[in-house]
């Protein structure tokens, strides 16, 4: 039971990937700067979090 | 005659459109009123304690604030008919759409137990234990979504709003001066300097005014009540009704602790309730019972949030119009959600401070991320099209959101690490 439903799932979301494939919005320099300004700001983030929980180990 | 025959016309006009307004009003009003939430009733309380009035002049700039950044939700819901999760998919591609979908997860998620810790604190001064309060609300929130019908679901909800109105009496009953709250709370002001612990407060009044589940809450609930492009400029005034509300709230909540508890440090609103119960029983009644509601109507709305987004994207039979057996997933995985948010307060030892400091900064890290893919979408023509943002409507809406990221960024790094500050 559990094997189907992650079959049923891994299916699904690779069928999400799928419909999704090509992004609708019109990828001018605007929103690529957008993206882009985006991806480096989360990457800022995520490194503060992983700074912060290696300090809370330490 | 003819003036009287003008008039009735006049008379029938307003009614016709207060009718129409009833109708088409809920999700604005809602998700507005719902982001007064625990967490938010918090913040606003230790505000009034520790700055009496000065601060209220930012809950009245935050007004106009949120309504901009919600209206952007209510006319993409009704000309793409697409729930925000489901929008960021098809703009943007599956790893955003993942990432959105995932991060609203667990922010939501969080931010229920956060709920939860209010709902339960609320009750537990009139002496209700944590576990009847979960099991009770689990099986209220079950009761209201399982009725098979929005409409049903929307008008309870509204009467739970009505009840958050209960800090107005509340504040009246403090007799404030009504001259100082125009002088002090008018007018900006940074009262004492800009300090660290100021600072803090500034961000965190702003950080609660607008939550990531909002923007998906209010799409979603658009396209689940079906309102169409006509629909907009209706909309819109639910919107602006609901953002003035929630200010009104606030705006109380910090006249009754400015009044009666100025100069002391309030850690959560439960405390608050407590002490205001010592100087008048009533008043303290009103803010526990304006707790319990606050966490109350978080908690359905963002659960509900969470639910319409993955049914969006799985494809699931996702609305309230349909009964369990129609919509098995949306209502199993709205439960789930419900319970076990439910289920981490009543853990005993559970680490709930650190979780209501960590959404905060997960939240972070999806509400920026929401709020460009908001202004991107509200700016593609090919779906869009008359319903665009406008030049000036781009102006003020970039330059709230480009303000809201710097400081709810700053809110969530200064509580990661709390002496950068200092």
């Amino acid at each position: 039971m559990i094997r189907n439903f992650l079959r049923h799932n891994y299916a699904k979301i690779r069928e999400i990937n799928k419909k999704y494939a090509i992004p609708n919005v019109e990828m001018s320099a605007g929103v690529k700067f957008s993206l882009l300004s985006l991806r480096l700001y989360l990457i800022f983030l995520v490194t503060l979090l992983l700074y912060k929980f290696i300090t809370l180990v330490r | 005659m003819n003036f009287f025959a003008r008039l009735y016309y006049k008379y029938r006009q307003i009614i016709k459109a207060i009718q129409l307004f009833l109708i088409i009003s809920g999700p604005g009003i809602i998700v507005m009123i719902a982001d007064n939430d625990a967490g938010g009733i918090t913040t606003y309380a230790a505000t009034g304690a520790k700055y009496g009035y000065n601060l209220n002049w930012l809950i009245i700039i935050l007004i106009p604030a949120c309504y901009y950044i919600q209206e952007m939700t209510v006319r993409l819901g009704a000309v793409t008919k697409r729930g925000h999760a489901e929008a960021i998919f098809a703009g943007f591609g599956s790893f955003w759409g993942w990432f959105s979908l995932m991060d609203l997860l667990i922010v939501n998620w969080l931010t229920m137990i956060t709920e939860f810790i209010g709902m339960t604190a609320a009750l537990k001064i009139f002496g209700v234990p944590p576990f009847l309060t979960v099991i009770a609300l689990c099986v209220i929130m079950g009761i209201m979504v399982l009725n098979g019908s929005y409409w049903t679901w929307e008008k309870i909800t509204l009467l739970f709003c009505a009840m958050n109105l209960i800090y107005i009496p509340g504040a009246f009953m403090v007799h404030p001066s009504v001259a100082a709250i125009i002088r002090q709370g008018t007018i900006p002001n940074l009262p004492g300097g800009l300090s660290s612990d100021l600072f803090f407060f500034l961000m965190a009044n702003i950080g609660t005014t607008i939550a990531p589940w909002m923007l998906f809450f209010q799409q979603s609930s658009v396209v689940d009540k079906s309102l169409k492009e006509k629909d907009i400029p209706w909309g819109r005034v639910d919107t602006f009704v609901g953002s003035l509300l929630t200010g009104i709230v606030a705006i109380f909540i910090i006249i009754v602790t400015g009044t009666v508890l100025k100069g002391v440090n309030v850690d959560d609103a439960a405390q608050a309730s407590v002490m205001l119960m010592k100087t008048n029983k009533y008043i303290g009644t009103f803010m526990a019972i304006g707790l319990f509601d606050a966490g109350f109507l978080g908690a359905i709305c963002i659960s509900l949030a969470s639910s319409w987004a993955f049914g969006e994207v799985f494809g699931w039979a996702h609305s309230l119009n349909y009964k369990i057996k129609e919509a098995p997933w949306f209502y199993g995985f709205y439960f789930s959600l419900l319970l076990s948010a439910g289920a981490v307060v009543l853990i005993p030892k559970a680490p709930l401070v650190l979780i209501t400091l960590f959404v905060q900064v997960v939240a972070v890290t999806l509400l920026p991320a929401a709020l460009v893919f908001l202004i991107l979408l509200l700016n593609n023509k090919k779906t869009m099209g008359e319903y665009t943002n406008t030049l000036s409507q781009n102006i003020i809406n970039i330059t709230i959101v480009v303000l809201i990221i710097i400081i709810s960024s700053a809110y969530g790094v200064s509580t990661l690490f709390p002496n950068i500050l200092k």
